[in-house]
C-alpha cells in the first residue's frame, strides 16, 4: 500500500519541477513584457487630461467593482481612429518600413563579406576579428552616433578628406539626410548582421566546396550553389536581427537625420515628450508593435524549422 | 578456356592510367610525400595503406587536383595533369567525411555533378535512378542526408562520385565510419560495384585487412615514401622489408647473420643454438645482417621433436586463444619469444598443450622469408 503511494507522488514531484522550470521564462516573458504591453495598451485607450500622469481614467479600486467598470467602460478606441485621420502616422510607418528595409539589405551586402573573410580568414586571427566586430559595443551608442555627426557634417571629417584630395569643390550636404540615416543603421546594426552569418558560414565543411568542385562546380558556382544556401539560416537571422529594430528606431533619425526624415520612431517620440500625448504616443507604439509581430513570427518559424531540419 | 589473370603491371606493353614521376610534396619545410613513382592501371583497385598521416590523403588530394605537386609530374592516361583543376579533372572523390549537400535530397546529391555537366533532364534522370539502384538507395531518394543511416550516406557518397562515370574513382577512407559488420558487407559491394562499372578505384585505407580484402594491388606507404607495392598476397608471403612484414598482419621477426650456399641460408641467430636453416633467392654477403621474418600460422608446434629444417624447444608462456584459432607464445631458452597458430579443430578442453607445457616449434626452410632491411 505504501509503495502504492509512493509512485503518484515522485510522478507529480516531478511533473512539479517540469512545471517549474517551463513557468520560468513565462513569468520573465510575463513581467517582461506582457505587463508592460498591458500597460502600454491601457493608456493608448485612454484619453488625454492635463494632469498627472496625463491620461484618464485611472484605475478606482477604493470603489470595488464598480470602479473597475466604469474604468473599463471609459475606455475606447478613438486614438486608433486618430492615428487614420492624420496621414503623418501612415506615411511614418510605411517610411520606416520603407527605410528600415533598405538599410537592412546595405547592411547585408556590407555585412556577409566582412562576415565571409572573417569565416576563411586563418585559425589563429579570428579571434582578433570577432573581437574588432564586437569593439563598437565598448562605447556608448550615442557617443558613436555623435561621432557620425562629426564625419558627416559640412565641415566634418569626410567632407575636409574630400575637398583636401580635391575630389569634390564644396562640402556635400549628407548630415541631415536620410543617407545619413542609412549610414548610421547599417554602422549601428553590422555587428548584428555579422555574426549570425559567420556563425553559419564558419560552421559550414570546407570539404563540401572541394566536393562540389569535385563534381564540375567553378569556385563562384559552388559559392551559389552550396555556401549561400547553407548560409541562409545565417541571413535571415541577420536581418530579422536588424530589421526589427530599424523600424522602431529613434535616436539615428534624430541625430543624423534631416526634418524630411520621417521615422515612427521619431513620431512617437515627439507624441511623448513634445505633445505630452501619451495616449496617442501608446497608441503610435502599439501598431508599430502589431507591425512587428509579424517578422517576429515568420522569424520565430524559420527558427523552428532549422531545428527541426537539424534535429 | 583458361582464364586470363588480371595483372596488367606484369605486362610491359600496358599503360599505366596514373602515373607518379618523382612526385614531391611539401607543406612549408614538412615533407608529406617524398619521390614517389608509381603506376596505376586502369580497372585497378589500388590501395594506399600506411599508418596515419603518412601521406596517404595527401597523395589523393593531388590526384583529385586539391594539392600541386611540389616537384615531379603526375600523368593520367598520359596528360599532365597540373593545370588541369578539380571541376575539369575525369577524376572523382568519395571524401573521407562524405562531404554530402545537407541542403540536397539524395537525389540532388547524385544528380548535382551531372547538372554541372549541363546534360539534358532524361539523362540526368535516367542516370541517377541507375546510381540509386546500383547502391540499392531508391528508397531513400527523397530523403536528406541528415534523415538517414551512416551506412546509407556512405552509399550515397559512393553513388554521387560514381555518377559523373569517372575514369578514376578515389575513396579516402571510405568505410572508416562503419561498424566491422557493415564495413565487411561494403568492402563486398565495393568490389562488386568496381567489377560492374570498370572504374579504377583508388582506395585509401589504414586497415591492413580492408586493403588485402578489395584491392588488386596494395601499396604499404611510410612516411611519404612508398615502401612497397604488390598484390595483396605478395604482400604478405614475400614482403620484401620488416616493415611491411611487420604492419601487415602477425609476424615473428628473427635477427641473425647469414652465411648463403647456394639458395640455402645457414643463420646463427643466437648463442649456443643451432643456426636456421632458410631458403632465399636473394644473395648475402657472408655474416651479413638479416631478418627471418615468419608468420605463426606457418610454425607448427607439437609435443615430440618433429622432423624439420627449423625446430626449437621452448615453454608455453601464453596462449590467446581468438575462437577459432589460437596463438601460442612460445618461450626460447635464448629469451626470445615466438608465435605459433594452429587451427582449433578440437573443443578447448581437449586442447593438446596448455601454459608452462614444454614444446616443440618447428617450420621449414621455406616457410619464412629472408628479409635484408
Ligand atoms: N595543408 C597541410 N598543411 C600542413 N601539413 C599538412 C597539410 N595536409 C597534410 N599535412 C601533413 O602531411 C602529413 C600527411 O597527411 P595526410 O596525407 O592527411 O596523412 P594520412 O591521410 O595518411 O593520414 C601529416 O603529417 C599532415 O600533418
Ligand atoms: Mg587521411
Amino acid at each position: 500500500m505504501a509503495r502504492r503511494g509512493q509512485r503518484p507522488q515522485t510522478v507529480s514531484g516531478v511533473a512539479m519541477r517540469r512545471l517549474i522550470l517551463i513557468a520560468i521564462p513565462y513569468l520573465w516573458l510575463f513581467a517582461l513584457f506582457l505587463i508592460p504591453f498591458a500597460i502600454v495598451l491601457k493608456i493608448s485607450l485612454s484619453d488625454t487630461v492635463l494632469a498627472i500622469p496625463p491620461y484618464a481614467p485611472q484605475i478606482d479600486l477604493a470603489a470595488g467593482w464598480q470602479g473597475i467598470k466604469d474604468f473599463f467602460g471609459a475606455l475606447d478606441g478613438e486614438n486608433f481612429v486618430f492615428l487614420t485621420s492624420d496621414d503623418l502616422y501612415w506615411k511614418a510607418y510605411l517610411s520606416s518600413l520603407r527605410i528600415a528595409a533598405l538599410s537592412t539589405l546595405m547592411t547585408l551586402l556590407v555585412g556577409f563579406p566582412i562576415a565571409y573573410a572573417m569565416a576563411r580568414a586563418p585559425d589563429e586571427w579570428r579571434p582578433t576579428l570577432m573581437m574588432l566586430v564586437i569593439l563598437p559595443f565598448w562605447t556608448s551608442f550615442l557617443i558613436r552616433v555623435y561621432s557620425w555627426m562629426g564625419i558627416l557634417a559640412n565641415e566634418g571629417i569626410l567632407n575636409q578628406v574630400l575637398t583636401w584630395t580635391g575630389i569634390i569643390d564644396s562640402p556635400l550636404q549628407i548630415l541631415n539626410t536620410n543617407t545619413a540615416v542609412y549610414i548610421g543603421i547599417v554602422y549601428t546594426y553590422l555587428p548584428f548582421m555579422i555574426l549570425p552569418i559567420y556563425a553559419a558560414l564558419e560552421r559550414l565543411d570546407g570539404s563540401l566546396l572541394e566536393a562540389a568542385e569535385d563534381l564540375g562546380c567553378s569556385r563562384t558556382s559552388a559559392f551559389w550553389l552550396i555556401t549561400l544556401p547553407l548560409s541562409k539560416n545565417g541571413v535571415i537571422a541577420g536581418c530579422f536581427l536588424v530589421f526589427i529594430p530599424a523600424v522602431g528606431e529613434f535616436v539615428i533619425p534624430s541625430l543624423l537625420g534631416g526634418s524630411r526624415t520621417l521615422m515612427i520612431g521619431k513620431v512617437l517620440w515627439e507624441e511623448f515628450f513634445s505633445n505630452r500625448d501619451w495616449p496617442v504616443a501608446s497608441a503610435v507604439a502599439v501598431v508599430l508593435l502589431l507591425i512587428l509581430v509579424i517578422p517576429i513570427v515568420l522569424f520565430q518559424r524559420q527558427e523552428q524549422k532549422q531545428r527541426e531540419a537539424e534535429g | 578456356m583458361p582464364q586470363t589473370v588480371f595483372a596488367p603491371w606484369n605486362d610491359p606493353d600496358e599503360k599505366p592510367l596514373i602515373s607518379f614521376q618523382g612526385v614531391t610534396k611539401r607543406f612549408g619545410d614538412f615533407t608529406a610525400i617524398d619521390d614517389i613513382t608509381l603506376g596505376i592501371y586502369a580497372r585497378e583497385f589500388f590501395a594506399l595503406l600506411g599508418p596515419s598521416g603518412c601521406g596517404k590523403t595527401t597523395l589523393m588530394r593531388m590526384l583529385g587536383g586539391f594539392e600541386t605537386p611540389s616537384a615531379g609530374t603526375i600523368l593520367l592516361a598520359g596528360q599532365d595533369i597540373a593545370p588541369v583543376p578539380p571541376n575539369k579533372r575525369a577524376v572523382n572523390m568519395m571524401f573521407q567525411s562524405y562531404a554530402l549537400f545537407p541542403h540536397l535530397s539524395v537525389w540532388d546529391n547524385i544528380a548535382f555533378g551531372l547538372r554541372r555537366e549541363g546534360r539534358d533532364k532524361a539523362a540526368i534522370a535516367a542516370r541517377v535512378e541507375e546510381m540509386l539502384k546500383l547502391t540499392r538507395l531508391e528508397k531513400f531518394s527523397h530523403r536528406k542526408p541528415h534523415q538517414i543511416s551512416g551506412g546509407q550516406r556512405q552509399r550515397v557518397a559512393l553513388a554521387r562520385s560514381l555518377a559523373k562515370a569517372p575514369k578514376l574513382l578515389l575513396l579516402d577512407e571510405p568505410l572508416g565510419a562503419l561498424d566491422r559488420k557493415l564495413r565487411e558487407e561494403t568492402q563486398f559491394e565495393l568490389m562488386d560495384i568496381q567489377e560492374k562499372t570498370g572504374t579504377t578505384f583508388v582506395i585509401v585505407t589504414h586497415d591492413q585487412e580492408e586493403a588485402m580484402t578489395v584491392a588488386s594491388r596494395v601499396a604499404v606507404m611510410d612516411e611519404g615514401r612508398l615502401i612497397q607495392v604488390a598484390t595483396p598476397d605478395r604482400i604478405y608471403e614475400t614482403p620484401d622489408s620488416v616493415y611491411v612484414a611487420d604492419f601487415i598482419g602477425d609476424v615473428n621477426i628473427i635477427e641473425a647473420s647469414a652465411r648463403q650456399s647456394g639458395d640455402k641460408v645457414s643463420l646463427a641467430w643466437a648463442e649456443g643454438q643451432l643456426p636456421l636453416i632458410a631458403t632465399t633467392t636473394k644473395t648475402f654477403a657472408p655474416d651479413q645482417h638479416c631478418w627471418l621474418a615468419i608468420r605463426p600460422e606457418k610454425i607448427a608446434i607439437s609435443a615430440e621433436r618433429p622432423k624439420a629444417a627449423n625446430a626449437l624447444q621452448g615453454r608455453i608462456l601464453d596462449i590467446a586463444y581468438l575462437g577459432n584459432i589460437s596463438t601460442y607464445h612460445v618461450a626460447l631458452p635464448s629469451g626470445q619469444v615466438l608465435k605459433a597458430q594452429t587451427a582449433n579443430t578440437r573443443r578447448i578442453e581437449r586442447r593438446s598443450f596448455t601454459w608452462e607445457d614444454e614444446v616443440w616449434i618447428s617450420w621449414t626452410d621455406t616457410a619464412g622469408v629472408l628479409l635484408d632491411k
